[in-house]
């Protein structure tokens, strides 16, 4: 069958049709990873976008249950020059197009994806359409047009968990919480032996508080920060009082409650290969990358941020830490999955934060704790979620 | 980190002659190397022995040095010089060994070196079996389990823990002799028990077999600062068992999840930052298809031919940023000389699909076992880039130049089954064309999978690319959309029309001229892209191409006038980097004559494919239709084939029939030097002589005219590459064997009969530009004719020559040019019998002894003959007709052969060229520069020793005159029967030895006791004498003990000891007493 991806500039491109039957709008990004599609198609920030993979033969290994970042894919659209129907790789259960039709998303082959790569890179990111249909150009324009930009927002609130649950450790207890999180992230903090209560992206400052975390992770997820204003404040109100991780999204609305500023990257950097430098110790690491938007340099310099990571290619901002608090953030991700493996010291770091940071806590400061969770006079959670929370506990 | 420096003055150590396992790599590397030190304005010394190379340019270095590379010259080089570092890691093997002996001589401490790149430690932990395992250890880096053992006993109580199968090796047996793989306790026995005899030291290692897990491979880099990058990751086709330079591979892997990519490549990691390395390393690992489990196979560290393909498969510069980061640079500071934006440190990501195929050499060695096992044998390799793995397949399979273009092996449907399963399982150089067999013949894909262990992502790949077969032949005409997609699997024009022929004769579209005209008419032309390390991410401006079947053309056009030159492929016996050499030279004075050069190549181990090398690479096959999809897109002035070897002569003819121009000597001309009878017709015009022959179409003409000759006589088939197939015969019988056995003679192949002249072997090579001829030096061969001139020792100027037969053989060049109307270079080869010159073999284009003349006379040939070709002319350069005035330094090129990895190839000398590679040895005096010759060909020749004489009883007389020789400077001499007796009737002191079939200890068991330093035997012909004549030779080249197979070898080594040694003599006694 055929399919068609038209780009908002008028490109159009035919291709052959794969997964789902249909017709979805999108964002049209690319990633340059090699390995890891089953990571990117089941990457929640990918919401909303229609991805496409510059490595050309995609579905060489299959999709398996353990490689899932989320419960479900929530592309848009997915976009190669080859579909490996056939896989091969012991873990392998079935084809990225058994994938993609369970979650009606369409799919698109046989087209030049370096021409549409180099496209993006020229034009930037743009909206396009995929279709399985016959609909004519002038059609789908139009309903690309309709498709506006909030639509395809609220990204955020579509790939969080509506629920707070838990994920039980012995050691430190850390709230996750969960802006559309990759799976990588719990499971980097699980295999420390870290008791994780992953939270909803809409969570309060009290209903942290009242979990009484070692430590708050701020997850990745889809989108514009600013979509997401509750959120910056939530972090705002916690800044100081536990240590912070942020990754991702999570580094860019921590940036935002620190005031730092936020803007769209013309491409965004999607892939596994992009260098970062630590300042401190001169040292690059190769990371794995899925961004839009950045942190603004400039809007750095009259905070209390610090860089401490910047794109080695592109100079960008990747990493901050707070000069007062303990907190820091990430743009890239340490958890990997796809991607290098490099970067997995920074969930220690945060835990070497978490231990210094109850270190230096004065004695009694435990019961002036309590004391203060007891003046909370926030509104009470809903049933649901202290039931929730109830169960985490 | 800032550069360092301190380091003013570095050494490169280069690698050496060509052999099996360690090829144009590492000219590429070198170069690279020494370009990128001499960019930070490091004054650079190199030193390798090799003078076919681009990296002993003159102008590559601040200081070349053409020596042996061994311990005495090197640290002589070194205390002349006084380097501040040597950097030992871009001349392979032979350049760390040196290191390390360097480092063990206490010379690099005495002197003051730093070793750049990686520590001494550092190899040996990588080297050193023992200290790797425990390196390992320590990482938690699996290693498989093994065991040195030295009896039975032990070896089976290892088994009795680890279970079958085992691997044997036995300690230091080259070419994995005597051991295997063992499936059970009994084979164990009976391998161990060979192996302990056939190993010196009566010792074996037993391992647990990983044969049949995937084979993955990574390419590391790391600077000072502990930045890591992986610049690739490849998956070899062949499961573990077959030597990853023998298997075929792809990169980036293809089976591997992210989670195997990224478990491999942490590991990677670890082990190049334990082993400290700075520059590049190479890891293998083994991993099991049916789970995590994994083994480290082996790390080099050091860049490898696995780095060439990577830089060619990535466009990252592996060589160059080894080079700057052994300076004291970080990754993070170098730019990418790619995109020009973007910094080294990031690791590529490829959007194609690269495939590499080794080139073997069974088709010069038919006898040689042409079993793939732990043993490399190829001597090149091609690579091909593609968008699907259909498409990169296709191309390297018709880079390679065998005769087979597509996934049909002609022959392949006559083998049993039985033996057609036997190959499938024990894989040799044609297993990839057997699979297909199979598919044809129904296998189930997983009863192929069962036998061959090759994933079955690449065997599904095969099968749909031979069912597509069936579309393509399916209809009565050929759809448009049917043609589209052969395209894009990379289905050739001339394969579709093959294929549809296959299945209706004669009916459309079934010859390749209709296909071409109707892909054209539909606008069905490939585009091409660019290798651009980003997968087009940034911007780049690297002008290397591949081509596919897509929709966006990304070549960016230029007003320029472009020339293209077609490259040499891969490399192969008689053709070999020579040729890449000329190749590269032509390009430079093309764009120095204001012109685009434009390369065509599919050889990732060499200069001409370095992506910066040229104004635009295109990695194609050298196929008619691919070239012509690159002369379309350039529409250059012309196209230049007289540097390419015979790959590019050899497409001159189908080009200028479609129209393109060829540059330098014309077609026609060309035609007249290969064509047998306009050759014969222009040497009688122009009064020249040549030995008698006659070209026969039968066995009846053939024995007729081998008679009326007198024999001995030198047969061949007609289009020559390299002397394939040729053969001296003495007698009919030998004859009849030959036209049988040898050839398939009829009209269209006839066959060439000569008369064989034991004369004195001369060759030269001149340039012309129409109205003058310049002829740079003539070179005279050590061996008499019948030993192919590639195989011979080459000497400049020439000893042995008066001045009479110097000036003929200038007047005949100048004849023969000037009649060809050559337009660039010319190779002729000359014997000199009864002081007669006879032309034998006159070659239109360079030769590979273009490399080697340009160097000893300082006429950069290549770059000349580009300029002529280009309109210039001689004397506008000041050049004059004639010989140019003789060097005052002698040089001579030795030829070097890969025998012992080579089993059951014959040692001896003859018309058929065997040598893999050369060097050269250069000094004021003949004998010295014959000892450096000699020495850095690897040839251990010692002052005092043994040595082992067997010849045919035709060369007895002259043998004893040499023994004397050696006899007086006190070489003790073995001999076994009538040899012996020859020489004690003589008066000479000689070791009786057995014969093969009279006892132990025989000759044999001498040689492999290491009590000879030398073997003389000269072929006997005849059953039994010859097959033991061939293990005396073979036991010699496998134990490394200097073996000449001809007396004029011995004569020159004779001269030379006598020259440089001294030997005593008594006082003559008083006059009349």
């Amino acid at each position: 069958m055929q399919a068609r991806l038209l780009l908002q500039d008028g490109t159009l491109f035919t291709g052959t049709a794969f997964g789902a039957e249909g017709e979805k709008t999108g964002e049209v990004v690319f990633n340059t990873g090699i390995t890891g599609y089953q990571e990117v198609l089941s990457d929640p920030s990918y919401c909303g976008q229609i991805v496409t993979m510059t490595y050309p033969l995609i579905g060489n290994y299959g999709i398996t249950r353990d490689d899932f970042e989320s419960v479900r894919p929530f592309v848009h659209g997915f976009v190669v020059r080859r579909h490996e129907s056939v896989p091969s790789n012991w873990r392998a259960e079935y084809s990225v197009d058994d994938l993609l039709k369970e979650y009606d998303i369409p799919g698109i082959s046989e087209i030049d994806t370096r021409m549409l790569t180099r496209i993006i890179r020229h034009y930037g990111t743009m909206k396009a359409i995929l279709t399985t249909s016959n609909k004519r150009v002038e059609e789908l324009m139009e309903m690309m047009g309709d498709t506006t930009i909030e639509q395809l927002r609220n990204q955020v609130a579509r790939t969080s968990t509506t629920t707070t649950y838990s994920s039980p450790g012995h050691k430190e207890r850390i709230v996750l919480v969960d802006y559309g999180a990759k799976t990588g992230i719990l499971r980097e903090l699980n295999s420390r032996g870290c008791d994780v209560v992953v939270v909803p992206h809409d969570v309060t400052a009290d209903e942290i508080r009242r979990l009484n975390p070692d430590g708050i992770q701020l997850s990745n997820g889809p989108g514009d920060p600013k979509d997401v204003p509750y959120a910056v404040q939530t972090i705002s109100e916690l800044l100081g009082e536990y240590p912070i991780f942020g990754i991702c999204l999570g580094h860019q609305l921590f940036a935002l409650a620190c005031g730092a500023d936020t803007e769209k990257l013309k491409f965004g950097h999607r892939g596994g290969n992009h260098p970062v430098k630590e300042l401190e110790s001169g040292r690059c690491f190769i990371t794995s990358q899925n961004h839009g938007y950045t942190v603004n340099e400039e809007s750095v310099v009259n905070t209390d941020l610090e860089v401490t990571h910047i794109n080695n290619n592109d100079k960008t901002v990747e990493g901050l830490k707070h000069t007062r608090y303990p907190a820091f953030s990430v743009q890239y991700h340490p958890e990997a999955a796809p991607g290098p493996h490099d970067s997995s010291y920074l969930f220690d770091r945060f835990l070497e934060l978490i231990a210094e940071h109850k270190a230096n806590q004065p004695a009694g400061s435990r019961q002036a704790q309590l004391a203060a969770n007891a003046r909370i006079t926030a509104p009470k959670p809903s049933a649901p979620q202290l039931e929730a929370v109830k169960g985490a506990l | 980190m800032p550069k360092n420096d301190k380091l003013k003055k570095i050494l490169v150590i280069g690698s050496g002659p060509i052999v099996i396992g360690q090829a144009a790599e590492f000219d590429y590397a070198g170069t690279q190397a020494c370009q990128a030190l001499k960019e930070e304005g490091v004054e650079v010394v190199l030193i390798n022995s090799n003078p076919a190379t681009i990296m002993t340019d003159t102008n590559m270095a601040d200081k070349v040095y053409i020596e042996p590379i061994t311990l005495e010259f090197v640290t002589a080089i070194i205390r002349q010089e006084r380097p501040d570092g040597l950097l030992p890691t871009l001349g392979g093997q032979t350049g760390l060994n040196m290191a390390v002996e360097l480092a063990r001589a206490g010379v690099l401490k005495s002197e003051n070196v730093k070793l750049l790149g990686t520590q001494l430690e550092s190899i040996e932990k990588a080297e050193d079996r023992d200290l790797f395992r425990e390196l390992m250890r320590e990482l938690d880096q699996p290693v498989p389990e093994s065991a040195i053992i030295t009896s039975v006993e032990e070896a089976m109580g290892f088994a009795s823990g680890i279970g079958y199968p085992l691997i044997v090796r036995p300690a230091y047996t080259l070419g994995g002799t005597g051991g295997g793989i063992c499936d059970n306790e009994e084979e164990l026995r009976e391998t161990v028990k060979a192996g302990i005899r056939y190993s010196p030291i009566g010792q074996c290692l037993v391992e647990k077999s990983i044969a049949g897990m995937k084979e993955v491979e990574y390419e590391v880099m790391r600077d000072a600062n502990d930045n890591c990058i992986v610049v690739c990751n490849m998956e070899n086709f062949d499961p573990v068992g077959v030597h990853t330079g023998d298997s075929i591979v792809v990169a980036p892997s293809q089976t591997l999840s992210d989670r195997e990519y990224q478990m491999l490549r942490s590991a990677s990691l670890k082990i190049i930052r334990a082993l400290n390395i700075e520059g590049g390393c190479n890891v293998q690992f083994a991993l099991d298809p049916q789970s995590y489990q994994y083994y480290v196979i082996e790390v080099n560290p050091r860049v490898s031919r696995s780095s060439a393909l990577a830089s060619k498969a990535t466009g990252y510069p592996i060589a160059k940023m080894a080079a700057k980061i052994a300076l004291g640079y970080t990754l993070d500071e170098i730019v990418n000389p790619v995109t020009g934006q973007t910094y080294a440190c990031f690791e590529p990501t490829l959007d194609y699909i690269v495939s590499k195929i080794p080139r073997w050499p069974f088709d010069k060695f038919i006898s040689a076992n042409r079993k793939l096992g732990t043993q490399m044998k190829a001597t090149g390799e091609v690579m091909a880039i593609g968008r699907t793995f259909e498409e990169s397949i296709h191309k390297a399979i018709r880079s390679l130049e065998i005769g087979v273009h597509r996934f049909r092996l002609p022959g392949a449907e006559l083998l049993e089954e039985s033996v057609l399963r036997y190959r499938l399982a024990k894989p040799d150089d044609e297993r990839l064309f057997l699979i297909a067999e199979a598919f044809r013949r129904g296998y189930e894909l997983q009863e192929i999978q069962d036998i061959t262990n090759v994933d079955w992502w690449f065997l599904s790949k095969i099968e749909g690319l031979v069912s597509f077969e069936e579309e393509i032949r399916g209809e009565e005409t050929l759809s448009a959309e049917i043609l589209y997609q052969a395209k894009r699997k990379g289905f050739t024009d001339r394969a579709i029309a093959e294929i549809r022929a296959e299945g209706r004769p004669g009916g459309a579209f079934t010859k390749e001229s209709e296909v071409r005209v109707m892909r054209l008419q539909q606008g069905l032309v490939p585009v091409f892209k660019m290798v651009d390390t980003c997968a087009a991410e940034f911007e780049a401006s690297t002008p290397y191409y591949y081509s596919t079947y897509e929709t966006e053309n990304e070549v960016i056009h230029s007003d320029k006038q472009k020339v293209i030159v077609l490259g040499s492929g891969p490399i192969r016996i008689g053709q070999g980097i020579e040729f890449d050499y000329s190749t590269v030279h032509a390009v430079w004075a093309i764009q120095k004559a204001g012109y685009e050069a434009v390369i065509i190549n599919n050889n990732p181990e060499t200069v001409s494919t370095d992506f910066n090398t040229s104004d635009r690479l295109y990695f194609e096959p050298l196929f008619f239709e691919d070239v012509m999809n690159v002369i379309a897109q350039e529409n250059p002035i012309g196209v230049i084939v007289q540097f390419g070897g015979q790959t590019a002569i050899n497409l001159a003819a189908p080009l200028a029939a479609a129209g393109v121009n060829i540059l330098g000597t014309s077609l026609e001309s060309i035609d007249e030097a290969e064509n047998r009878k306009k050759f014969e017709a222009l040497l009688a015009r122009l009064d020249i002589a040549q030995p008698k022959g006659k070209t026969v179409i039968n066995i009846d003409e053939a024995v007729e005219t081998a008679q009326a000759l007198g024999y001995p006589v030198l047969v061949r088939p007609s289009y020559v590459l390299g002397g394939r197939a040729m053969e001296i015969v003495y007698n009919d019988t030998e004859l009849l064997s030959y036209m049988v056995e040898a050839v398939k003679v009829n009209p269209e192949h006839p066959v060439l009969i000569d008369r064989y002249m034991l004369g004195k072997e001369v060759e030269v090579d001149a340039i012309c530009d129409g109205e003058t001829v310049v002829i740079p030096g003539i070179m005279e061969h050590v061996e008499r004719a019948g030993v192919h001139s590639g195989d011979s020792i080459a000497v400049y100027p020439p000893q042995y020559l008066d001045e009479g037969l110097k000036q003929k053989i200038s007047e005949i060049t100048i004849k023969i040019a000037k009649e060809l109307k050559t337009i660039g270079l010319v190779n002729i080869q000359f014997v000199i019998y009864q002081n007669e010159v006879y032309v034998i073999e006159v070659n239109p284009r360079s030769s590979r002894t273009v490399p080697f003349l340009s160097k000893v006379t300082g006429i950069p040939m290549a770059n000349l003959a580009t300029k002529i070709i280009l309109g210039g002319k001689l004397k506008e350069d000041g050049y004059t007709e004639g010989l140019w005035p003789e060097s005052d330094y002698v040089s001579v090129k030795v030829p070097v052969f890969s025998f012992a990895k080579l089993r059951r190839v014959e040692p001896t000398l003859g018309p058929e060229m065997k040598s893999t590679g050369e060097v050269m040895g250069r000094d004021k005096l003949y004998a010295k520069a014959l000892y450096k010759g000699l020495i850095g060909a690897g040839m251990k020749i010692p002052a005092t020793g043994a040595i082992i004489v067997t010849v045919a009883d035709k060369d007895k007389a002259e043998a004893v005159e040499l023994m004397k020789g050696f006899h007086a400077m006190g070489y003790k001499i073995i001999a076994t029967g009538g040899t012996a007796a020859a020489l004690e009737q003589a008066g000479l002191n000689v070791m009786n030895v057995n014969k093969l079939d009279e006892g132990e200890p025989t000759i044999l068991d001498l040689i492999r006791g290491g009590q000879a330093n030398f073997v003389f035997n000269t072929l006997t012909k005849g059953k039994t004498p010859e097959r033991d004549g061939f293990r005396i030779r073979r036991e010699a080249v496998e134990n490394g003990v200097v073996c000449m197979t001809s007396l004029d070898t011995v004569t020159a080594l004779l001269i030379m000891l006598q020259t440089i040694n001294f030997s005593s003599e008594s006082m003559p006694a008083f006059v009349g007493q």
